[in-house]
């Protein structure tokens, strides 16, 4: 016989599984989609829950062959590296400026960065499409690299400012008197300790900016210069005809690097989820 | 700092020009300022500028390549005559309403379930997170194959199982079923965010008051309803605020499910900005259309401020 509290465990591991199978199974069925043959794909009689004539890469190796999905994949990868360093620099000096200085209008420089923090960036994006225009960066991937910081500086900030509080002052204090400047204390002090916080902000900058879409889709057009999520959704999409294999294919190789860093940091996302939103 | 001054004014040699600079540097009311001024430049060149052009936008005839000047509130007057507008109007609210509301109860459900003692407890809460972190443009493309009219998942296994009468609803022609569908899919991606802060929230709770609850008599009812919620509150209050804003303004979903479809019954104000002053041209009329997220930006940021954080910023 069962005790008590291993029914308990039991009945809490059968109430998940509605959740788990909401959350996972998208991606099972698109993953499956991908590497089903048409013949398959396209039989209304099959069963779609599964693969029973047989697998094929054939709709990956057509994407990398037929379409730019690899040049959509480099633009993503030059954005968001570039996009999400310069995010990171200048966020780490502002958050340690906002967490440990005092001047004239660190307040209103605060509460700004917690304003744009929440602005939406459906918000600006047809009068920044504009001043891209003026830039000169119309229909290039280095108009991404110059706005995407627009929403990752202050979430960034944002993020490290509360890193930054926990380090404790003393620690910086005695490097201070012993002779260090306030900028050698924050790089050979305060960063080391930040480690953590910096880890946690590069890695949702690195996510939020892969998974931006409506910027890339507003300020690049051209299949040498738009990212991986535009690509897909839109280069791969002709007419009326949808080639479901190679849409999903598309959409499961655009997710690998964000799926990649997940299985690796797991605990920062956990950790910098909550504290984006509750610190 | 006083130290640091002391050491300077009795030191033997005049400092060369690298270190009076570098003192100088050291100084928070310059080193603050300095520090500021690269993410400074960029709100202010990139996110207070465009704003400002938004709003001159907003009240001018705008086209794209074409000169423009001030036509006053003419635009916002337009969209009330427009049905299009009357219906994105709605459908924004009752999109966020009915996703918010769902996110916050399965949320709080799935958060409690979390809370619990589990086997593979890292395996699941990274199951859970999962939609959260994949780029929602292609995942939501999975979502559409999922409601294809023809080969639907969906409605395979609601046949299957006896819950449809086949074929099935056409999920993304109808317009109540298409409004469910872009629900479904925000309530899909946008609960993770939910239950991981949520749990933050729960995990904090001391163990000592439910202790205390028991000994009083509080079945598992009374000790959610008057111990979990009220000491909750306060993350529940964040997370509501912040997921009201970002569901509000949402775009990715309903642009790659539905594209505002059927006849504009799931646009929202970012996807028909899109469609008003992109697509057709009229870039006046689309920045009013975008405008309309700034007053739930303003209460969100107000209410954060007001009752949320105590603290300035």
């Amino acid at each position: 016989m069962l005790s008590r509290k291993l029914t308990k465990k039991l009945g809490m591991h059968v109430m998940l599984v509605p959740f788990l199978i909401f959350a996972l199974f998208p991606f099972y069925h698109m993953t499956l989609t991908s590497l089903k043959q048409n013949r398959e794909l396209y039989d209304r009689t099959a069963v779609p829950l599964l693969i029973r004539q047989g697998p094929t890469l054939e709709h990956y190796q057509k994407l990398i062959t037929d379409t730019s999905f690899l040049t959509w994949t480099k633009n993503s990868l030059l954005v968001t590296i570039l996009a999400t360093t310069v995010s990171l620099v200048i966020g780490t000096v502002a958050a340690y400026a906002l967490a440990r200085l005092k001047f004239f209008g660190v307040g209103s420089f605060g509460t700004g960065i917690f304003v744009t923090y929440l602005v939406p960036t459906s918000l600006l994006f047809l009068p920044l499409a504009q001043v891209v225009n003026w830039l000169g960066l119309a229909d290039s991937k280095w108009s991404l690299v110059v706005t995407y910081p627009t929403f990752l500086v202050p979430f960034c900030t944002w993020l490290l400012m509360g890193y930054f509080r926990t380090v404790p002052k003393e620690v910086e204090e005695c490097a201070m008197v012993d002779g260090a400047t306030r900028i050698q204390a924050l790089v050979r002090i305060v960063l080391p300790i930040a480690v953590p916080g910096l880890v946690c902000a590069a890695l949702f900058a690195f996510t939020l900016s892969w998974n931006e879409f409506i910027y890339a889709l507003t300020f690049t057009s051209s299949s040498e210069e738009i990212t991986a999520s535009v690509g897909v959704t839109s280069e791969l999409i002709r007419g009326d005809i949808y080639f479901w294999g190679q849409l999903m294919a598309g959409a499961v190789l655009g997710s690998v690097p964000i799926v990649i860093l997940y299985v690796f940091f797991l605990d920062y996302y956990v950790s910098g989820l909550t504290a984006g939103a509750v610190k | 700092m006083a130290i640091g001054n002391a050491r300077i004014e009795t030191a033997p040699y005049r400092p060369g020009l690298r270190d009076r600079f570098g003192e100088w540097l050291d100084r928070e009311t310059i080193l603050g300022p300095a520090f500021v001024t690269p993410a400074l430049l960029l709100l202010v060149f990139l996110v207070a500028y465009p704003f400002g052009m938004a709003i001159y936008l907003s009240l001018s005839n705008a086209f794209i390549g074409r000169p423009s000047h001030l036509i006053g509130l003419q635009n916002f007057i337009n969209l009330w005559q427009s049905d299009a507008f009357r219906q994105t109007f709605q459908n924004a609210f009752v999109f966020t309403g009915l996703a918010v509301a769902f996110k916050v109860v399965l949320g709080i459900w799935l958060a409690l379930l979390l809370n619990e003692q589990l086997w593979f407890k890292r395996l699941i809460r990274g199951a859970v997170l999962l939609p959260w972190v994949i780029p929602t443009a292609l995942s939501t493309l999975g979502w559409w194959w999922m409601f294809n009219s023809l080969y639907s998942v969906v409605n395979w296994t609601g046949i299957n199982l006896g819950i449809m009468d086949p074929p099935g609803p056409n999920w993304l022609g109808q317009k109540y079923y298409a409004m469910a569908a872009v629900v479904a899919v925000n309530v899909w991606r946008g609960l993770p965010f939910f239950a991981i802060t949520i749990l933050a929230g729960l995990v904090a709770i001391p163990k000592e008051l439910y202790e205390a609850a028991h000994t009083d008599g509080a079945g598992p009812v009374a000790r959610f309803w008057y111990v979990t919620l009220p000491l909750l509150s306060p993350v529940l209050a964040i997370v509501i605020l912040f997921s009201t804003i970002f569901t509000f303004s949402d775009f990715n979903i309903v642009f790659v499910l539905t594209h505002g479809g059927p006849i504009n019954s799931t646009h929202l104000f970012a996807t028909l900005a899109r469609q008003v002053g992109l697509e057709t041209g009229r870039l006046g009329e689309g920045a009013a259309i975008s405008l309309y997220l700034f007053p739930v930006l303003v209460m969100v940021v107000y209410a954060q401020l007001r009752f949320v954080r105590k603290r300035a910023y």
